[in-house]
């Protein structure tokens, strides 16, 4: 066997671009599409040729909901890969076979969006039914993906057995546990996809199962939050620390809160289902009470942050209670864009909590305040990370460097993210709580009080996406600037190390056969009795529709 | 040896200073209670 | 595994509030009853008629004791069917006295549809081929907004209607 070297060399290089240019081609399609929403549902905008509102949304939520994020994460997840466990020549020709089926994909799906034959926005509920085309090039998304997932898989095989009696690196057994996360629940939206929808809207099967379809939706919709979520916990583990000159805080608590995550992360999709009538009450609380429990590893993460930061802070000379604070390097965009990304995952966990609470699901479901929060993890937290990644990532890749007139770029870009989103997600919230209904356009409906209070709000949330949309239009200038322009050089790519004493880490956090076997068991507790519940007690399938969406 | 042994044990008992962590992390607490509670407040109210 | 003395206080303080949220809304689902709408009764699809409560007559609201009403209504793309009113036109705007117990009890024709009585508890899926019930206490005077809040197709936005409180 020929040993792999590490680091990234340019055919690594070639890779990662290949993807983070499908990231940020998304951005810049799904933010001028969110752009367009805000404007349509504050009433100063009608979309003209026939598109329509709904056809608009489709394409924002998958575009940056599903494409942006899926390509982003596993574009980042290769070049981690590469740089801790080294990839071999085969198994990056397998990277790029992940690509590729990842881009058919996109491109079916895609372009059934844009003939109007898709407007079933990203969660594609039945009995509404799309064009096959588009089922089919999600299924070919997601097989693209298990690809990625199998070769970072062999990656940490390979490492592991010529160092044999080394803990595997933190970044590549965090990359493993989310591609684990991501397998096990994309299981559930390709049996769906592939058992239920494409025979469904072939005309095989005549009906369709719209609750187990729905279930094993969210199955897959709630780890597909964390799949999201934990490439930014890989950059504040384990390279914030290196940007701001400091260690990491714990190897071995880095390493639990991931397991914790692939525990708890899957047995939980109720809690998107809490207003539905075929579930039985006690199966929701059930899973409402797993949901809490993956809470508790980013309770632990936030301790994490705050100690690191404060240790940096007090070896520097910082002292008293909040004077580490001082300390931070503020005018570095590579932890500021992060940094606000975590502070924006304050409101936007403690929304989350909320959001779970059983009976309290009432008051927000389906309102604009949903809108409102996933706006602020997945679009502040989770984004504003990945651009954190991209400012050294890209100018590494591409042999440049990160100089100060871009990171002072970066900076602005950054405020006027968190100003956008406040004005935003603000508005987004307190509609919400006021009940205005989210995935809807412009509507006064019948002129009543409360409809004309909504209006007001969506005017704000139009402003705030005006910001937002200056905020991507930066961006995209700053990543060709990066990826094209920015003067020739090496870029650091930053992995922070443990303390010099660190306490040794448990062997047991790597065993990979008790986390799976606990995952799965958790799995199947939380979802067999009521999953065999659904399907005996299922009421007739429904036939396809196909003209609420103007697929006919 | 003996000596490296305490060294080791003295490094064991030397806890970096966190007071300031512990109170950011408690201001996070309280923020996430009065949060919930208000929303809960709201759902009793309707 | 080494916890820092002050991660072990925040784990148990952020783990009991945690607890705290589960027995209050334990408490309000499991003694109260407040569970979020789950009925678990299927119905027939293509006949839902075959169910009393969706019969023509039978759609709209209906008193079944003093302060306490039964709204019974058929969602479909785009429209809330609560039967219609003197003069036979559509009704699209029901009436309830305040302080009234009102049960809703609804069902889809065809896609999934949302039901959310704007400023209250009232938010429900409706799926085909089961029955969505919700009780609830109106005693706020006023009107209140009915939004499908499900994304049901091209017309999402004008399928509502309003309910009005009065003293």
């Amino acid at each position: 066997m020929i040993a792999t070297k590490l680091g990234i060399s340019k055919s690594d290089s070639k890779l990662t671009m290949a993807f983070i240019y499908v990231a940020f081609i998304s951005l810049f399609i799904g933010g001028l599409m969110g752009l367009l929403q805000t404007l349509v549902r504050s009433g100063s905008l009608s979309l003209p040729w026939g598109i329509t509102y709904y056809q608009v949304l489709t394409v924002h939520g998958v575009i940056l909901g599903l494409v942006l994020t899926t390509f982003f994460i596993i574009g980042f997840q290769y070049a981690l890969m590469a740089k801790t466990v080294g990839i071999s020549k085969k198994q990056r020709l397998y990277a790029w076979l992940s690509f590729i089926v990842m881009l058919i994909g996109t491109v079916m799906a895609a372009v059934m969006v844009l003939l109007g034959k898709a407007s079933v926005l990203y969660t594609f509920y039945a009995p509404l039914q799309a064009h096959p085309i588009f089922y089919f090039g999600l299924a070919l998304v997601i097989i693209g993906s298990w690809i990625a997932c199998f070769v970072n898989f062999r990656q940490l095989y390979v490492w592991k057995k010529t160092h044999k009696d080394e803990k595997s690196p933190l970044l590549a057994f965090m990359v493993v546990i989310n591609m684990v996360l991501w397998f096990i629940a994309t299981l559930g939206v390709a049996a769906a996809v592939i058992v239920q929808f494409i025979p469904w809207s072939l005309g095989y099967a005549e009906t369709i199962n719209v609750l187990v379809s729905r279930t094993l939706f969210w199955y897959f919709g709630h780890p597909l939050v964390y799949f999201w979520l934990l490439p930014a916990y890989m950059a504040w583990y384990a390279i914030i620390p290196k940007i701001i000159g400091g260690k990491i805080f714990s190897d071995s608590l880095a390493r639990l809160s991931f397991v914790l995550f692939l525990l708890f992360s899957i047995p939980v999709g109720f809690h998107h289902q809490l207003t539905e009538p075929g579930i039985d009450p006690t199966w929701k609380f059930i899973q409402v009470v797993l949901t809490f429990m993956v809470i508790i590893p980013s309770l632990m993460t936030a301790f994490s942050m705050f100690a690191m930061f404060e240790i940096t802070g007090r070896r520097k000379g910082f002292r008293g209670l909040f004077g580490w604070f001082k300390h931070l390097p503020w005018k570095d965009v590579r932890f500021f864009a992060p940094m606000v990304g975590m502070l924006a995952f304050i409101p936007a966990g403690t929304g989350g909590i909320i959001n779970a609470s059983h009976q309290l699901n009432n008051v927000i479901h389906n309102t604009m305040w949903v809108t409102g929060h996933f706006h602020l993890t997945v679009a502040t937290t989770v984004l504003l990370t990945f651009f954190g990644i991209s400012y050294w990532l890209i100018p590494h890749l591409t042999g440049r460097k990160l100089t100060k007139k871009i990171n002072n770029l970066g900076l602005i870009q950054t405020v006027i993210w968190a100003v956008g989103m406040t004005i935003m997600s603000g508005s987004m919230h307190i509609s919400g709580l006021l009940g205005a209904p989210r995935r809807s356009a412009f509507s006064e409906y019948g002129g009543t009080a409360q409809a004309s209070d909504w209006i007001g709000y969506q005017i704000a949330q139009a402003v705030g996406g005006t910001i937002l949309f200056i905020g991507i239009l930066l961006m995209v200038y700053i990543f060709l600037q990066l990826t094209f322009f920015a003067p020739k050089g090496q870029e650091e790519f930053p992995i922070a190390e443990e303390e010099v004493n660190a306490q040794p880490t448990p062997l047991f956090l790597e065993n990979w056969k008790l986390w799976i076997g606990i995952t799965i068991g958790l799995i199947l507790f939380a979802y067999t009795i009521p999953f065999i519940d659904i399907i005996l007690h299922a009421p007739t399938g429904s036939e396809p529709f196909a003209w609420p969406i103007g697929n006919s | 040896m003996e000596n490296a042994e305490k060294q080791k044990s003295e490094e064991r008992v030397e806890t970096p200073n966190l007071k300031g962590t512990l109170l950011s992390v408690l201001l996070l607490g309280v923020f996430i209670i009065v949060s919930w509670f208000g929303v809960f407040a709201l759902f009793l109210s309707r | 595994m080494h916890l820092h003395k002050f991660e072990k206080v925040w784990l148990i303080f952020g783990t009991g509030s945690l607890l705290l949220f589960l027995l209050v809304i334990g408490v309000g689902a499991f003694y109260k009853g407040t569970h979020p709408s789950s009925h678990l009764e299927t119905i027939d699809l293509k006949n839902i008629e075959s169910h009393e409560a969706f019969q023509p007559d039978n759609l709209g609201v209906t008193q079944v004791k003093e302060d306490q009403y039964i709204v019974n209504f058929v969602a479909s793309a785009f429209n809330y069917d609560f039967g219609v009113d003197d003069n036979g036109k559509p009704l699209k705007k029901i009436r309830i006295p305040k302080g009234s117990t009102v049960l809703f009890q609804a069902t889809t024709k065809d896609v999934i549809h949302g039901y959310q009585v704007a400023g209250t508890n009232v938010n429900m899926m409706l799926e085909p081929g089961y029955i969505s019930r919700y009780e609830t206490v109106m005693d706020e005077t006023g009107e209140f907004t009915i939004v499908c809040n499900e994304y049901c197709g091209l017309g999402h936005h004008q399928m509502f209607a309003s309910v009005e409180v009065y003293e």
